[in-house]
């Protein structure tokens, strides 16, 4: 019960300011078509330079959350998903709004965004203490197989194509290694003066999450984004809080499912969503009315979307592997204040750790108190048009970019990854491995060089990394990892794009 | 998607590949060259699978950049590049901005080009941003960016 001693320090005026904004900032994000929650926390990290590493947290943990519940409101109001996490929404969401129930809908959004929310982060305090000891017992050979791990995961289950998902990860393990090599001092891969220090983690970040829906945006031409805001009438708060407490099934499945597939690396909030909608649908009595506006589809797409946000953070914060690209993300703000995930985070830095993990506790009623009176401007903000987002998203990519280091070096970075990024992802490769390979490239390579040495002076190599329980159990689940997706691939072609997917 | 896009695509991963993998097992120290390696590896099969598939006309995943994409896609892709490596550096963060930001709008915004109304109203958006990005970065945040043309 550690973290009690912590929550004052969650509302000292700075931190819960940080707090405030991060939740009604991230609502307005989340709102807006395009803006990603991965892609707005990428593009928050410049602006906690100069907070101290609790506060920074706080400010991203807060956009994390709300943007996902943010993206209610456009899918309600709008019939356009603000972030894939939001695609069940809208199915019924919306028919609700034609209907003349648009603050219903999102209060009911907001409410069992909340309760999903809450439960998550609840599970976030109770199991990562557990696992950050499990941790303890970890050695370089053990810790060169996770960050793989986390690295396989992601690339077979976030990609269309298991091959092209792993490739993605290979290429982003590869960025890596560019620059400096830590123990010998030799120059790898130094094609050009701006790579001499490496690439820079949040500039790559921004690049990669930022600048393809950049060029998505500008590939869609000259048009506004022909949706039209349905007016919303006054409906009782409480009279929603009523209706919840008398939709517990959907309430608690979307929960249930929306936390564990959290727990899940690589799957995100749209599976979460979408899985959570279908459940309920099949477990209730009234599945004929999904789809035309029943608010049943909306709990439990809302529960369990923000139930896997708490959970995605698991294994960030005990094994300093990124359950999700927005993990990966708050991964990158992390190591920029020097901090590791882990054991080193509970035992060194727990006042950081704990006041993080409270903050999206109370982030989450914020939230939700906020999410009802922002709606409405979030939704005027949703309309702005793609051409003028394209170009405040641009600018702030590059601020971004070079405030890092004040450096141009890293605004080229940032630039060739992103535009090279959107072929990429043209060509059925995907970010987020990619993003995970370049953060856990040097988390592999030090534990790689590190259990190498020890591997020489006892029982070499081979022994050293392939044999041992646990060694030989993370070999099996990345295995298994892949060979499932290879499976269900050959099986099922899943998808061949991400539209296609979403539809 | 068509063939020749897939080809395209999966031989220019495909070289860089072979680039790396060729670059770690030539270039010493060895030591500081065994990750590399064993990521060059792995990269340069995988490369070379998926660079075989396309060439066989047996990559489904991904659906390429059609002609109309890239044509509407083209002039924000130049004002970007233009903008990035030279503007920015060249005339100063901000000049560099609100020149971008001003043409981005100009060419995308669907608002009609024949009215006056509206270039008076993206002028405003631009000075507008310009100077919200300025007290967010110069004021708030103390970035010193290049300041070579007004500021």
């Amino acid at each position: 019960m550690e973290f009690i001693y912590y929550f004052g320090d969650v509302f000292t005026p700075l931190s819960f300011m940080l707090l405030l904004g991060g939740t009604i900032g991230g609502l307005i994000l989340g709102a807006t078509p395009g803006l990603s929650p991965t892609m707005a926390v990428a593009l928050l990290i410049p602006f906690t330079f100069q907070l101290e590493a609790v506060q920074g947290l706080i400010l991203l943990g807060a956009a994390y959350t709300s943007t996902v519940a943010g993206g209610a409101v456009s899918a309600i109001l709008l019939k356009i998903p603000g972030a894939p996490a939001n695609i069940a929404t809208t199915l019924d969401g919306h028919a609700m709004a034609k209907k003349g129930q648009g603050a219903r809908a999102l209060q009911l959004s907001f409410l069992s965004s909340a309760v999903g929310g809450v439960l998550g982060v609840l599970l976030l305090i109770f199991l990562t203490p557990l696992l950050a000891t499990w941790a303890l017992a970890f050695g370089p050979s053990h810790l060169f197989w996770l960050a793989i791990l986390g690295v396989t995961v992601i690339g077979t289950l976030d990609s269309a194509s298991v091959v092209k998902g792993l490739l993605s990860g290979c290429i982003g393990l590869w960025l890596a290694t560019i620059g400096f090599d830590d123990v010998m001092g030799a120059q790898r891969f130094i094609f050009h003066p701006s790579l001499g220090g490496g690439i820079n983690i949040i500039a790559a970040l921004i690049g990669l999450f930022a600048i393809p829906q950049v060029l998505t945006m500008f590939a869609k031409g000259r048009h506004d984004n022909g949706a039209e805001v349905i007016e919303v009438q006054r409906h009782s708060v409480f009279a929603a809080m009523r209706e919840l407490t008398t939709r517990v099934r959907a309430l608690s499945i979307g929960t249930t499912i929306g936390a564990v597939i959290g727990l899940i690396p690589g799957v995100g909030g749209q599976i979460a969503g979408l899985v959570a909608y279908d459940q309920t649908k099949k477990f209730s009595s009234e599945k004929e009315k999904f789809g035309t506006g029943h608010s049943e589809g909306v709990i439990a797409a809302e529960a369990a979307n923000n139930a896997m946000v708490g959970p995605s953070l698991v294994p960030l914060l005990t094994l300093s592997i990124p359950g999700s690209p927005t993990a990966a993300v708050l991964l990158g703000g992390l190591l920029i204040h020097g901090i590791f995930p882990g054991s080193d985070l509970f035992d060194n830095h727990p006042d950081v750790a704990w006041t993080f993990i409270n903050s999206m506790l109370i982030g989450q009623i914020l939230m939700c108190v906020f999410g009802l009176y922002v709606a409405g401007l979030a939704a005027r903000v949703a309309q702005v048009p793609q051409s003028v987002m394209a170009a405040i998203v641009l600018a702030l990519s590059v601020f971004g970019a070079y405030s890092v280091q004040g450096s141009m070096g890293d605004v080229y970075i940032m630039a060739c990854l992103g535009i090279g990024m959107y072929f990429l992802e043209r060509f059925g490769f995907s970010a987020a491995p990619l993003v995970l390979g370049l953060i856990l490239g040097p988390i592999a390579e030090s534990n790689f060089v590190q259990g190498g040495m020890i591997a020489d002076a006892t029982v070499g190599r081979a022994s050293y990394f392939l044999t041992g329980g646990l060694n030989m159990l993370l070999i099996s689940v990345v295995l298994a990892s892949i060979a499932y997706s290879a499976w269900m691939e050959l099986r099922h072609r899943r998808y061949t794009t991400k539209e296609e997917a979403y539809a | 998607m068509n063939r020749s896009q897939h080809v395209v695509g999966s031989g220019l991963v495909f070289a860089v590949g072979i680039l790396v993998t060729w670059i770690s097992f030539t270039q010493q120290p060895a030591q500081a060259f065994l990750f590399p390696r064993l990521i060059a590896t792995v990269f340069v099969v995988l490369a070379g699978w998926t660079f075989g598939k396309a060439v066989m006309g047996l990559s489904k995943v991904g659906n390429g950049v059609s002609a109309a994409m890239f044509l509407n896609m083209l002039p924000g892709l130049i004002v970007m590049v233009v903008y990035l490596f030279w503007g920015a550096g060249a005339l100063g963060f901000y000049t560099a901005t609100a020149l971008a930001f001003f043409v981005l709008l100009s060419i995308y915004d669907p608002a009609p080009h024949d009215e006056p109304r509206t270039w008076v109203s993206r002028a405003v958006i631009t000075a507008g941003f310009v100077a919200v990005m300025y007290g967010l970065f110069s004021e708030l945040l103390n970035v010193y960016t290049p300041k070579e043309i007004l500021f």
